[in-house]
């Protein structure tokens, strides 16, 4: 990035961290009721890790996006020998979403998103502001 | 020079938009594990700056972590009903300030023209 970090870099890559977790959550809520054939190939939840980015230069810090990880959860074994894709047993592997945590999840991020906007442009017009000052 | 025609306005004005990037960094770390927020202690960089503290030096001495009302388990303090209440307390305090270096300027151009 040139130059030192001003509010508005702060609040864009706020707001696609707050971006990266709304996809994971709609991923997520998107497989919820996937099944697979074996336990390694069924979904698990994609979880976002966020981590501050401080700029020494200016001492404002904003949000990276440390990594996408895959949530360590069992998926769910169904006993269905009727279904396509059942193993040798009639198992089924499900993916294990929670679908209200993932929508908590989806509301915490749009929340968080309106806020930096609600913040941002309420600097927008203290700059405004300040730039017409005569 | 800009602290002889200003006066405290100026120092005060640099102050807020300073504290508006620290209340904005909360504000965008609601999400970030184990981040700590932090907040400028107004009156305390004002006399500061007022002493003759070089710029970073005055906002450093004068930045505090903010006491979470409740902790929460992932170590992030930020809480969004203080930084948005802080942010709007500070963005109304800008403007006030805003308004007397503006009244400051108009009164000096007035005094220029010889009106």
């Amino acid at each position: 990035m040139p130059g030192p970090m001003t509010l508005f870099d702060l609040g864009q890559r706020a707001m696609s961290a707050q971006l990266v977790r709304m996809n994971a959550a709609a991923s997520n809520l998107a497989n919820a009721g996937s099944v697979a054939g074996s336990e390694e190939q069924a979904y698990r939840p994609l979880r976002p890790v966020f981590a501050e980015h401080l700029d020494t230069a200016t001492g404002m810090s904003t949000v990276r996006v440390d990594g996408v990880y895959r949530a360590d959860v069992a998926p769910v074994r169904r006993h269905e020998p009727g279904h396509p894709l059942a193993d040798e047993n009639g198992d089924v592997w499900a993916s294990p979403v929670d679908e209200n945590a993932e929508m908590v999840e989806m509301l915490e991020a749009s929340r968080q998103y309106q806020n930096m906007v609600e913040a941002l442009s309420t600097a927008k017009q203290l700059m405004l502001d300040t730039m017409r000052m005569k | 020079m800009s602290n002889g025609l200003f006066g405290i306005h100026g120092a005060a004005l640099e102050i807020r938009a300073q504290r508006m990037g620290m209340l904005g960094s909360n504000i965008a770390n609601a999400g970030t594990p184990g981040y700590k927020a932090r907040d400028i202690d107004f009156a305390a960089a004002l006399d500061a700056k007022l002493g003759g503290a070089p710029d970073g030096a005055a906002i450093d001495r004068a930045t505090r972590y903010r006491v979470p009302v409740m902790p929460s388990l992932d170590g992030n303090t930020v809480e969004m009903a203080t930084e948005q209440t802080a942010f709007a307390e500070n963005a109304v305090a800008y403007t006030a300030t805003l308004s007397f270096l503006s009244g400051r300027v108009e009164k000096l151009t007035r005094a220029i023209k010889g009106e």
